[in-house]
């Protein structure tokens, strides 16, 4: 009887310590993610409902949802950033996921050179914001601009343009510098996707007689709803918080026609300075991306089942 | 057993935030001041005064860089926050932004130190330099009077033009404009010389508003200027009008480049420098710029072109580098003594000789070059908003100088801008009476 207790008794402590261990493992993953996510965000949370400027001690005063009834009813100019981040993630989400699927699935079909275009293809990602900002800058740029200057010299010298500086090109100017740097993202997922999708099932599609399109249309596609998935969240989440390259083309302007949310926030601290406001916009941001990300997390699931 | 579980990393992490948040409060006296600045083209001339000044008095001064200006701001931002703002340092930003951090008390009151032997430290600035960071018995942030900033170098920023491409288009090289309609007229025939009349980096929006302050300084006076910051005359006034106007007239003048209004203030010097434009509206610092760039250039100076005759010219200037001493720090006298020996003349002529920055520091005006001299005359009818009795709010001028670069794009006429600012005026007015 003895021994059968000593059993048990070993056994739950065994079992315990493996208890403590697990939770000791977990520990410094869980207070990392504690110190960097949770309490900087209840931090923003609790300082968007303050009048603050950041500097004066005390955190300001608390002043209920004044805030968010500015932010959502009365400041034009947030809601302006956050129309120019919403076009721009259209072109992206339409224009750029379109010619990264079309190049993707043409360099999966085993073109040649394609690991050459993989290579180049890959390349403008991993530039920094900032030097493509500088690049597509010195393309766009007015009078001296590169593209201008071809335009002259093919004889289309009144298609010439201050790109960033006309209301009616500088945000598609700026989408089409966020689209080629971003274009490499969405083109190496989608290529990953297509090389997962067993080619056994393309090979008995077309012994069965389907053609190209039906192959595309009734394997392919619903095969890669996953990946598109993938793609359009991180087009979104990646074209509504552009920044860097607009501070480095036209920070902002003209008159605010390429105004993003990300720099409204960063405006509000740095030049206002309203911590508390900007706290708030930032709150208000990150719902507005939840809820988009949410909404296209569900039409993929529907588009899946059916 | 499981609570304890549960409880455990969170106690982990307040212990850790607890440390974190002493770690930066305590800071014993030291025989070491921390520096922390902005300038990347000033910090290795700070680096070599910090070493001089070691060898001199054994205190060891550590200078720390942060750029971009953003990078620094924020620094300093979460140095108040937290309570770990280095010894000395500058303030970037508005006078309700300098205000809030000696309301804060991070700043200390340096009228002592610069009254003492018969005000001789203070003597030795330019009186308008210091004015910048002078706070009068009244004012409406209601900080106490006083001084809390030493300059170390100033500026001024007026035109400034190519006299090689003047003499290219026919005009007097000597003669820069002095009205509007002259500063027009140089502008068409610089572009029928083949190059860009006017280049300015406007998408940056405190160069567009310190031509307009001039510009409605020259035109309404300082009294009706301030009396509109004061929510007493409107910016529908027929002289704001107006003034928004003259660059309805620029536009349609058709000289200025044509992307001036999302150009970066950089891409402008270059095109200046590369004499591509024939006058550009930048400060006295862009000389280095523009020498490291094309040293052949011939340049001139004038100041922004008249409006109306009824009242000065005026210059944006004499505000410049501003460093603070943080009144919580340990070392406030050690700080107050370095700042005090960097704006000693050898030290002042020592940065002026290789920064070409107008110095805070008077009687080194024979050490000039020509041109600095130039820049540095128009001081006296320099005006400033971190001089002004009054400040206007940020989202004013925000709307006030996005809506000149739409008049500049031809989206909205000068009425409506005028309107939309008046708007935005008065809610301020409402938020902030």
């Amino acid at each position: 009887m003895k021994v059968f207790w000593r059993g048990i008794f070993s056994s739950l402590t065994r079992f315990r310590a493996s208890i403590v261990s697990n939770y000791l493992f977990v520990l410094p993953a869980l207070i990392m993610f504690l110190t960097f996510n949770v309490y900087p965000f209840y931090k923003v949370f609790q300082m968007s409902f303050r009048d603050w400027n950041g500097i004066d001690p005390g955190g300001g005063t608390f002043i209920w949802l004044n805030n968010f009834k500015e932010a959502l009813f009365y400041d034009s100019t947030w809601w302006e950033s956050v129309r120019n981040a919403g076009t721009i993630t259209l072109l992206a989400l339409t224009l750029q996921n379109f010619l990264a699927l079309v190049l993707a699935w043409i360099v999966d079909r085993g073109v040649r050179g394609a690991q050459f275009y993989r290579s180049v293809f890959f390349l403008p990602p991993i530039l920094s914001g900032v030097v493509v900002g500088l690049v597509w800058n010195w393309i766009f740029r007015g009078e001296a601009g590169i593209l201008n200057r071809c335009l002259t010299q093919i004889g289309l010298g009144g298609w010439t343009h201050a790109w960033f500086s006309d209301i009616r090109t500088a945000l598609p100017a700026l989408a089409v510098v966020h689209m080629w740097k971003g274009f490499g993202w969405a083109f190496i997922i989608l290529l990953a996707g297509f090389q997962g999708i067993p080619r056994e099932l393309y090979e008995a599609a077309r012994v069965d007689g389907a053609n190209e399109f039906s192959v595309f249309w009734r394997i392919t596609v619903p095969l890669m709803v996953p990946v598109f998935t993938l793609v359009g969240v991180l087009t979104i989440l990646g074209s509504m918080q552009l920044y860097d390259l607009v501070v480095v083309t036209t920070l902002g302007g003209p008159s605010g026609h390429t105004e993003v949310p990300m720099f409204t926030i960063l405006r509000e601290l740095t030049d206002n300075p309203r911590f508390g406001y900007a706290s708030c916009l930032g709150v208000v941001f990150g719902f507005i991306l939840v809820f988009v990300s949410i909404v296209q997390l569900q039409v993929a699931k529907r588009t899946k089942a059916e | 057993m499981k609570r304890w579980l549960v409880l455990s990393p969170l106690a982990l992490l307040a212990l850790m935030i607890g440390f974190g948040a002493c770690k930066s409060r305590v800071k014993p006296e030291s025989n070491e001041i921390l520096f922390w600045h902005w300038m990347t083209d000033r910090d290795k001339v700070f680096q070599e005064l910090a070493q001089q000044y070691e060898q001199q008095t054994g205190v060891k001064v550590l200078v720390r860089l942060y750029a971009p200006v953003e990078a620094y701001s924020q620094n300093v931002s979460v140095g108040a926050q937290t309570n770990s703002l280095p010894d000395i340092y500058g303030i970037l930003g508005d006078t309700k932004i300098k205000a809030s951090f000696i309301k804060a008390g991070h700043v200390l009151r340096l009228d002592e130190a610069l009254d003492a032997d018969n005000g001789a430290w203070k003597k030795s600035f330019y009186k308008e330099a210091l004015e910048t960071s002078y706070f009068p018995p009244v004012n409406q942030f209601n900080v106490p009077q006083g001084i809390y900033g030493v300059p170390i170098d100033v500026m001024t920023i007026p035109m400034i033009y190519n006299k090689k491409l003047f003499s290219k288009a026919g005009l007097d090289p000597n003669k820069p404009p002095e009205t509007w309609s002259q500063f027009i007229e140089a502008g068409k025939k610089l572009k029928e010389s083949g190059v860009t009349g006017f280049v300015s980096g406007w998408a940056e929006g405190w160069l567009i508003y310190s031509m307009a302050t001039d510009l409605a300084h020259n035109l309404m006076g300082a009294d009706k200027v301030m009396d509109t910051f004061r929510g007493k005359v409107p910016y529908t006034d027929p002289q704001w009008v107006e003034l928004l106007g003259a660059f309805d007239e620029l536009k349609k003048a058709g000289f200025a480049d044509n992307s001036m209004v999302s150009m970066l203030n950089k891409y402008a010097e270059q095109a200046f420098a590369t004499e591509h434009s024939g006058i550009t509206f930048n400060g006295s610092w862009s000389i280095n710029v523009f020498e490291g760039m094309n040293p052949n250039l011939e340049l001139g100076v004038f100041r922004v072109p008249a409006l109306s005759n009824k009242f000065p010219r005026t210059v944006w200037g004499a505000a410049g580098s501003v460093f603070n001493v943080n009144a919580k720090s340990p070392n406030k006298e050690k700080a107050v003594a370095f700042l005090k020996w960097l704006t000693e003349p050898d030290q002042a002529k020592f940065m002026l000789g290789r920064t070409k920055n107008i110095p805070a520091t008077k009687g080194l005006e024979k050490e000039f070059p020509a041109i600095i001299n130039d820049f540095a005359g128009m001081m006296d009818k320099s005006i400033h908003p971190s001089r002004f009795p009054v400040s206007e709010e940020p989202k004013v001028i925000e709307t006030f100088t996005k809506g000149i670069q739409a008049i500049l794009i031809g989206e909205k006429t000068p009425a409506i801008v005028s309107r939309e600012v008046q708007a935005a005026k008065e809610k301020s007015l409402k938020l902030n009476p």
